[in-house]
């Protein structure tokens, strides 16, 4: 059963020079219970379109349904998770008081939160594994663990779907490794999950289905057929090379004449070589 | 030590410098995590310009301000959400304009009789008690607002983009924060003067965020510390014969310099324990 439906969306901007269309035409259906990923060079309109399912932004045509319901008539259960970047990490909160945040429209005008809303809060972080750190400042965390406080806030609404801009933007490869196992895990419990990412190969590693996004939707379906030469140049504008590995399609940036060792005759020095051998 | 107790006067400034103090660091809390620190100088100014117009026109003093104050928070408020103009820059072409405003209509009318000495430098000794109800008034007004709206007040002011995507009504939360701000610098100016706001309103929040990494015990602290510098401010001045106004300022800013060498210290303590190897 379709979980989204977006019936020919177009969103516009007003510029200078006329309207920019951000989203040009857009008909997508997503499942209950699919995790999905968004890809799409930058300005391709993939945050706008988390932002026009979330009802934050004006449709200039179309719609969007979650659950049937127009999201103009009612708002979502959803569950949204921000890029890390553009979180104020020196705002003076707490990981617990940060997911609890996730809490404040229960009842808006009470100025504490209820033992429920904090037992909830809390069996979310002793899953999510952040219950150690609850009491520290969101910015003495990891950034595996700095992502979890982040859905340990939108879980805390229990929502049927989350959606996140970016959650693997700027981490590091063990983090982002972490970060889409922990997904594929809420994924597993019910949670539908659609995503936007520039993470191509980690799409093709860890998701199922994949988006690829141009103004409009220029293919949809398993990574490991999406990800062509043809689809990414219409895609990204770019030709970019494809590599099949154990079933997998990785994209591959195009190799500069340097990085070819056209001229480079030094020799790679291994210094952690105990370690490597004792592993 | 008990002496300045005695005169009813006294008695009006510092009950009146505490209230103030205490609102100025709880309103400062938000107002310095949304990045506005000056906007307590420039709406100080603004209003100034409405305390002219409403003499000009014969309405009343808080009720003309108020609205000229409100009006401009609203202004700098919803530019600042633009986000092509900085809240700096809303701040600075807002309330200068306002001030600007004031200034025209005094040397325009060249006959008033009234003197704006008092709300440009302050005037504690001088508090009526209509003026004490006034503060009273609106540092309840102000606090039952931030405790009832306080889940609000504080998603708002961490991310107000997200906070929507959960179905906070920023626009009214910014809308009754531009409000109370308003009523707060109104208050404010009577006291402390135009020029000497800016001071009570950042101090405070500064020293507590150099100590908490909580936004609560913040919102706490950063209310108790005002209201204890605008209190010592006053009680100090009365001995030292210098304006209670520049006395709170100063004492704030002593506090400042304390609590940045204690986090200073602290951090330094930090770096030099030994860490423990596996």
């Amino acid at each position: 059963m379709a979980l989204f439906e977006i019936e020919n969306l177009h969103v516009r901007f007003d510029a200078k020079d006329g309207p920019i269309y951000a989203v040009n035409g857009v008909d997508l259906s997503i499942e209950e219970n699919t995790i999905i990923a968004m890809v799409g060079e930058s300005g391709s309109g993939k945050t706008t379109l988390l932002r026009a399912i979330l009802g934050a932004v004006d449709l200039y045509n179309g719609g969007v349904f979650v659950d049937g319901v127009s999201i103009s008539d009612r708002r979502a259960n959803v569950g949204y998770v921000p890029q890390l970047e553009a979180i104020d990490w020196n705002f003076p909160v707490t990981v617990e008081e940060a997911v609890l945040m996730g809490s404040t429209m229960d009842r808006p005008l009470f100025p504490w939160f209820r033992r429920a809303d904090r037992e909830l809060a809390h069996e979310i972080m002793d899953r999510l594994g952040i219950i150690s750190v609850s009491k520290r400042h969101i910015r003495e965390l990891s950034g595996g663990q700095q992502q979890r406080v982040f859905l340990a806030r939108a879980l805390v609404g229990s929502p049927k779907v989350l959606l996140l801009d970016e959650p693997t933007a700027g981490v590091d490869i063990k983090t982002r490794d972490d970060v889409m196992h922990l997904l594929h895990d809420l994924n597993h419990q019910g949670v539908t999950i659609l995503m936007t990412t520039h993470e191509i190969n980690a799409v093709a590693a860890h998701l199922p289905s994949v988006i690829c996004i141009n103004g409009k939707v220029v293919a949809e379906g398993p990574p490991s057929e999406v990800f062509t030469t043809e689809t990414l140049a219409v895609t990204y504008g770019a030709e970019m090379p494809v590599i099949h590995y154990q079933g997998l399609s990785l994209v591959a940036e195009s190799p500069h004449l340097y990085g070819r060792n056209g001229s480079d005759t030094r020799t790679a020095h291994v210094h952690a070589s105990d370690g490597l051998n004792n592993a | 030590m008990l002496e300045p107790l005695s005169y009813d006067f006294f008695l009006r400034g510092l009950i009146a410098a505490t209230l103030v103090g205490g609102l100025c660091g709880l309103i400062g809390v938000y107002i310095v995590l949304r990045r506005m620190s000056y906007i307590g100088h420039g709406l100080s100014h603004a209003v100034f310009g409405g305390a002219v117009v409403s003499y000009v026109m014969s309405i009343n003093f808080f009720v003309g301000a108020s609205v000229w104050g409100f009006l401009s928070a609203l202004l700098i408020t919803l530019t600042t959400r633009k986000r092509t103009i900085g809240a700096d820059a809303a701040i600075g072409i807002i309330t200068t304009a306002s001030f600007a405003v004031g200034i025209a209509l005094v040397s325009r009318y060249r006959t008033f009789t009234r003197d704006f000495d008092a709300a440009l430098f302050g005037n504690i000794m001088g508090v009526s008690s209509g003026d004490l109800i006034a503060i009273s008034a609106v540092t309840l007004g102000a606090g039952g607002i931030f405790f009832i709206g306080y889940k609000l007040f504080l998603f708002t002011t961490f991310e107000p983009d997200v906070a929507k995507f959960y179905g906070v009504p920023t626009a009214w939360v910014d809308t009754t924060f531009s409000l109370v701000l308003a009523g707060a610098i109104v208050v404010s100016m009577q006291i402390l003067g135009v020029t000497l706001i800016a001071a009570a309103i950042v101090i405070p929040p500064i020293v507590t965020r150099l100590i908490t990494n909580s936004f609560r015990k913040m919102v706490l602290l950063s209310t108790s510390i005002g209201a204890f510098c605008g209190m010592s401010g006053v009680y100090i001045s009365y001995f030292i014969d210098v304006s209670s106004g520049a006395t709170i300022v100063l004492f704030s800013a002593a506090l400042f310099i304390l609590a940045i060498t204690y986090s200073n210290l602290k951090s330094y303590a930090k770096k030099r324990r030994p860490q423990i190897s596996s």
